[in-house]
């Protein structure tokens, strides 16, 4: 099992629910990745989501595609950001992401991206661009190493969809709460938590929910249904914060997250 | 996905629906104008001495280019799936006129994305879409141009995909784009086959085409693919030489990538992120092209070459002083094919090139680069 299959049983066994902070890596340079990264740690993140920077990420609302081209412009590229996961190794265990959009994976290679980055100790990816049906190729790569593909279901996901996205999706369920990119408004509503306990139900997995969640009390309120809370756009905003003010925020979301 | 789903199953069913095919029939030829005619340029096929030329006029459709056929056909979809509201990118403007002009025709909401860039560039359409009641906004993130726009649209189409429906301009995107947009432009070579029958009692020996993402080369060469004896050539902007950033012929300079949903021939750097691009003609500057028209690559079915920002502009100002005709920019590239080929092929030989559109739009920025003011 990975380290995010783990660290999502553990938390269930104590009743918690996991709090999953977003980053991009690079922004505005690597050394500040790897200070937030323990930031992040120190504040009780559970998994940490790094953002691959990209040229056209097309899931992202303005705040990521402006931290992703900040981090472009400083010659970030996912070889780089692969090494980055590799030194932070050295020194922490927490479950690490990769938030990538397919074509920097393609270009790499799906065999010696999965196998490098595993080497490196990257536990999964995210690829929004990436549905089950194209992915068959990195699924196989992946399941002869602990590394975890999660997928996407969005709000207009039909059940046919949920089941596929059920079948092939490893480590957790990622559940957008929004038709939309991210960070956009977050509109709360009954059917979050009904999709949410229906795509548990017929999964088996666990399901965070992310998008647009920024304040505490939304947090709070994702936290009551989904067994994971992914902040990601509010986070990025304030990454060059004084570090004292970013903790603040950090820990009043991982206080709400419970 | 379940957006891609809805469509196409919205679109195949409707492709089997008489009356859906009907009323199309009728609006292709009481509101655009179809068929649009076959031309045999007399002067210029003089002054080239070689092959004949004929130009197939899309610049003659409502709109002023062939952008509308597809355009047209989207929004009258988007009606029957009860979409209230369109959106589409746009390069050089025709793709958000025609959007902009189905949607008037349907009672759609629209908006329209366009580059910072293109809009500077192609202020004229800009005007023309707000006339048509669509709403223009600008793209000011990335290359400013055509691939940031389908990126916003694709943007916006994820968060308000309920109500609207994207209307892609190429044949490009996520399946089943690619063949929608093809069917709908394929009328295009539909009626260039019959008429070139008529007019010569032969089918042609060649046909040529621009290739931005490669509707209006996927729409003439559709109907030709089996006929093996017609040689088929896509003509890329290769803007100011096959040099990274200066140019956007994919096949000349790109590689194998995936981008916005589709699997093709990309400008991109070691890393996969896309490169920026440049070309004379916004309808050409975009970093990807139609995956059919790598298969056509890759089988040897269809040859692809490029032309230079300078060749364009020549064909430009010769189409203009020869026929009386200022084709669009993008057509122009076709026509500096045209003018390298047509000089060494046996008199006899026929040659059809696709003037995709018309020039009226360009007028402004050709002034612009010659120096001269309006």
């Amino acid at each position: 099992m990975s380290r995010i299959g783990k660290k999502f049983r553990y938390i269930a066994k104590g009743g918690g629910k996991a709090f999953i902070p977003y980053i991009m890596a690079g922004d505005p340079d690597l050394g500040r990745t790897v200070e937030l990264v323990r930031i992040l740690e120190d504040c009780g993140a559970d998994i940490i989501e790094l953002g691959v920077p990209f040229s056209d990420p097309l899931a992202d609302g303005p705040t990521i595609q402006k931290a992703a081209q900040r981090a472009l412009s400083g010659g970030v590229t996912l070889h780089k950001v692969i090494d980055l996961v590799a030194d932070l190794r050295k020194s922490s265990e927490i479950p690490l992401l990769l938030m990538t959009y397919y074509n920097p994976i393609f270009k790499y290679g799906e065999e010696r991206f999965v196998h490098d980055a595993s080497e490196a100790g990257v536990d999964g990816i995210i690829v929004p661009d990436l549905p089950p049906d194209e992915a068959g190729n990195i699924l196989s790569f992946s399941r002869k190493s602990d590394f975890d593909i999660i997928f996407l279901v969005a709000p207009t996901s039909t059940e046919d969809r949920i089941r596929r996205v059920s079948k092939s999706s490893r480590g957790f369920i990622y559940y957008v709460s929004i038709t939309g990119i991210t960070g956009s408004k977050l509109s709360m509503d009954s059917s979050i938590s009904s999709h949410v306990s229906k795509i548990r139900s017929m999964s088996g997995k666990p399901v965070a929910v992310g998008f647009g969640i920024t304040t505490p009390e939304e947090a709070s309120e994702v936290a009551r249904f989904a067994d994971g809370v992914i902040v990601g756009s509010a986070i990025v905003k304030r990454a060059s914060d004084p570090d004292a003010s970013l903790k603040e925020y950090l820990l009043s979301l991982r206080k709400a997250i419970a | 996905m379940p957006a891609l789903d809805e469509l196409e199953k919205a679109y195949f069913a409707l492709g089997k629906d008489r009356d859906f095919k009907r009323e199309i029939d009728l609006l292709l030829k009481t509101y655009i104008g179809r068929p649009t005619p076959l031309y045999f340029a007399k002067r210029l096929t003089d002054y080239l001495g070689g092959a004949r030329i004929y130009l197939k006029r899309e610049d003659l459709a409502h709109t002023g280019a062939h952008k509308i056929n597809n355009a047209l056909g989207q929004a009258l979809l988007a009606k029957k799936m009860g979409k209230k509201r369109l959106i589409a990118e746009t390069g050089a403007g025709q793709h958000g006129v025609a959007t902009a002009t189905g949607a008037a025709l349907c009672g759609l909401e629209c908006e329209i994305y366009m580059g910072s860039d293109d809009i500077v560039r192609q202020s004229l359409n800009v005007f023309r879409m707000r006339l048509l009641g669509a709403n223009v906004v600008e793209v000011a993130i990335g290359s400013r141009t055509l691939k940031d726009a389908i990126n916003e649209a694709m943007r916006d189409w994820t968060t308000n995909v309920r109500s609207t429906h994207y209307v892609l301009g190429t044949v490009f995107g996520p399946h089943p784009f690619p063949l929608m947009v093809r069917d709908f432009q394929s009328v295009i070579g539909k009626e260039a086959k019959k008429q070139i029958l008529d007019a010569e009692g032969r089918l042609p020996d060649y046909l040529i085409a621009c290739i931005g993402g490669g509707s209006n080369a996927m729409g003439l060469f559709h109907h030709f693919i089996d006929d093996e004896e017609v040689k088929m050539i896509g003509v890329e902007a290769g803007g100011k030489g096959i040099v990274p950033g200066e140019h956007a012929a994919r096949f000349a300079g790109g590689s194998l990538g995936v981008l916005q949903g589709t699997k093709s021939f990309l400008l991109q750097d070691d890393d996969g992120n896309i490169l920026g691009t440049h070309s004379v003609s916004a309808g050409l500057d975009y970093a990807a092209v139609g995956p059919e028209h790598a298969l056509l690559r890759d089988s040897g079915r269809a040859r692809y070459t490029f032309a230079t920002d300078d060749e364009a502009l020549s064909a430009f100002e010769l189409l203009s002083k020869t026929e009386g005709i200022i084709p669009a920019l993008e057509s122009s590239h076709a026509l500096a094919e045209a003018v390298k080929l047509v000089p060494v092929l046996p008199k006899d030989n026929v040659v059809i090139v696709n003037l995709s559109g018309r020039g009226d739009k360009d007028v402004q920025q050709v002034a612009r680069i010659k120096g001269i003011e309006l």
